[in-house]
């Protein structure tokens, strides 16, 4: 049988905040369900995310967000997905996110949104999906 | 949750029995185990009188866009009868980049206030003498700079630099573990706290010139005696940088203070408690036994307590409201000097005037209807909470000498071993709450379709961004340059040669060099830490 490769997913944390023990534990939980995680740490800037996404090969970019910065900061990566001609890299957003800015994320092509108290299970499965829709692409 | 015998083990691992009796206090003896409140080793508390002579001081930490609005805020909270001021600073100035450094863009004026100049934190304090309040600021690396512009902010106001009071956080050791606002390596990181502490002794001896957090690292992942163990030894690391310049322990012990654990994702009441009156009582042991003081007050474990967001759920937010409150009576039977609690909302974003008013009125509801601050150390003597803190005593010390057996510290930081250790024990604890095995009502328990209610959400106004560069620009535009240049290359060659860099620091904010010209100096003389990055 054809095994699939495993999924790569970077986790960075964009902007100036160094809390990053969600970031880490949620990549510690990829891990173990069998992804290679490739963690970049704090204080990335759009472009280094991108530039280490492109270079790492990886299917799913994860970022880690508790500032509040989150609309500025993801409206920024995907104007700089569309301006590389990778506007079709998947991107997931977790961290303190009010519900309302849930939607404004979807419409800023942010595929999956994790707010406080989203389980291993739930950011694990939902990255499986959209990892194996873009291995398909 | 194991059940073994009589023996139950807790959510921390901490077994305990079903009851206590005389024997588990086989070596009790009153004078020597606890003393009287006020009495060595402070078990009970380091002031005779405890809270009848004064309440714990009330305490939300709070920031505001820019120094214009920090000002009108501050003369209100004035006004109300507060008398301590606690101050947010923005990421950007904790980091040491002006607010037009590319990379502060989306975080200036977001979390606190922003300080570019010395001219901000003029505004800041405009019309608020500083010989009358005293100002607590949370900051790290950038901490030394922070203190420089409140020393000339007050000589310009015609306060002598002995009058000033007031709290820097300025503890950088725990930044590389869990909060993450490091710039320079430890070494010369450790070496500019030494500068400012010694600048505190010779000029400024109201002044906290550092407090030693513990509550950062448990929202990593720290265990209750971790919490305590590691802040000791940062404490000792920096005490023994301003020994080695030739000063003495009794010089320096008092102006340290702590910010220790009570409440959070470990909560435990009972050993919340237990846990920071052995804090207390090992404290005073290692400044007498081990580092030697000979004065009552160098031994007094001064702390103010905290508890951070992870213990707050996203489901049913308004059950928070309950563990604030029982994390504040746990702050209370263990005698912490000044609260700082969560917020219902914390899930959420940054916490609503509502729920930081909600905390603080938990606190006022303890203080005045409970009756728990009429009698001091209430739970003294209970086989149970001394058995307890027996226990949490010597885990401390266990905890101590691992790290000392593996180098200390710094270099236990420097290898990851602390970070790769307590991100191991944070994402246990996880995986519990997550499979039901550590109870979270709302969450594993008890749980509702939760309501898709839309909380009210703090907001940053979108102008301060181009404000606070106005601002910059302006004193940019109108200070004398090459008094600037003179003051960066007179720190320069302070910093080289190893010398104490208050007074140039000092010297430069006066000349209005801003933060990032500031750090860049030191950054060229020092260097960039290494992102401690451990999986």
């Amino acid at each position: 049988m054809d095994r699939e490769r495993p999924i790569r997913v970077l986790i960075a944390k964009p902007g100036l905040d160094g809390h990053d023990k969600g970031a880490k534990v949620v990549a510690k939980a990829l891990k173990d369900a069998g992804m290679e995680v490739i963690y970049i740490g704090l204080r990335q800037s759009t472009d280094s995310i991108l530039s280490a996404a492109v270079e790492e090969n990886v299917d799913v970019i994860g970022l880690s967000i508790l500032s509040g910065s989150h609309l500025p900061i993801c409206r920024e990566l995907s104007e700089k997905m569309v301006q590389r001609g990778i506007e079709g890299a998947k991107v997931v957003v977790g961290g303190v996110i009010p519900r309302a800015d849930v939607q404004v994320l979807r419409d800023l092509g942010i595929s999956e949104v994790f707010r406080g108290g989203s389980s291993f299970d739930d950011i694990i499965q939902a990255i499986k999906k959209i990892a194996r829709g873009a291995q398909r692409q | 949750m194991k059940t073994d015998g009589e023996l139950k083990e807790t959510d921390t691992g901490v077994k305990v029995k079903l009851y206590y009796t005389p024997e588990d206090l086989p070596d009790f003896d009153y004078e020597t185990s606890l003393g009287s409140p006020g009495k060595y080793p402070y078990t009970r508390g380091i002031y005779p009188t405890m809270y009848r002579g004064k309440l714990w001081t009330m305490r939300q930490y709070s920031g505001f866009s820019t120094s214009e609005n920090t000002n009108s805020r501050f003369k209100f909270l004035l006004e109300q009868g507060q008398t301590g001021l606690s101050l947010a600073l923005d990421l950007p100035t904790q980091l040491g980049l002006d607010s037009d450094d590319p990379l502060a863009k989306d975080d200036v004026g977001r979390l606190g206030v922003a300080i570019d100049t010395l001219r901000d934190m003029e505004e800041m304090f405009d019309g608020i003498p500083l010989d009358k309040i005293s100002t607590s600021f949370t900051v790290n690396s950038t901490a030394s700079i922070i203190l420089a512009m409140y020393v000339a902010t007050g000589e310009k106001q015609g306060v002598s630099k002995e009058k000033l009071r007031g709290t820097i956080q300025n503890d950088i050791l725990k930044e590389y573990i869990a909060r993450g606002t490091w710039i320079f390596p430890p070494q010369p990181s450790i070496r500019l706290i030494g500068d400012t502490i010694v600048y505190c002794i010779e000029n400024i001896p109201r002044f906290n010139s550092v407090s030693v957090s513990g509550t950062h690292i448990c929202e990593a992942g720290a265990t209750h005696a971790q919490s305590i163990a590691y802040p000791f030894l940062t404490a000792i690391t920096y005490i023994n940088e301003v020994l080695r310049r030739g000063y003495q322990i009794d010089q320096i012990a008092p102006l340290l203070s702590f910010h220790l654990i009570a409440g959070g994702i470990q909560f435990q009441l009972f050993q919340d408690v237990a846990n920071l009156r052995a804090a207390r009582r090992l404290w005073a042991k290692i400044v007498k036994e081990r580092l030697g003081a000979k004065e009552e007050k160098s031994m007094l474990l001064r702390f103010s307590t905290g508890a951070m967001g992870s213990g707050m759920t996203e489901q049913q937010p308004l059950n928070n409201i309950a563990r604030i409150a029982y994390y504040a009576l746990a702050a209370a039977l263990a005698g912490s000097r000044s609260f700082n609690l969560p917020c219902f909302d914390e899930a959420y974003g940054i916490p609503t005037e509502e729920a930081i008013r909600t905390s603080l009125r938990v606190q006022q509801i303890l203080a005045y209807e409970t009756g728990v601050a009429d009698t001091v150390d209430p739970l003294a003597g209970s086989y149970y909470a001394e058995n307890l803190t027996n226990y949490f005593e010597k885990e401390i010390e266990r905890e101590m000498e691992e790290i000392e057996s593996r180098g200390g510290i710094v270099a236990c930081i420097e290898n990851g071993y602390i970070q790769s250790k307590l991100l191991g024990q944070a994402y246990e604890v996880e995986k519990k709450i997550q499979t039901g095995e550590i109870a979270k009502v709302g969450v594993n328990r008890f749980t509702i379709d939760e309501e898709q209610r839309e909380m009210e959400v703090f907001k940053v106004d979108p102008e301060v961004l181009s404000q606070q560069t106005e601002r910059l620009n302006r004193v940019r535009a109108t200070r004398d340059k090459g008094k600037v240049t003179a003051c960066l290359n007179d720190l320069k060659k302070a910093a080289t040669e190893e010398r104490n860099t208050m007074p140039y620091l000092v010297d430069a904010v006066k000349a209005y060099a801003t933060m990032g010209e500031i750090i860049g100096v030191l950054k060229g003389v020092y260097g960039e830490a290494e992102q401690p990055v451990f999986i």
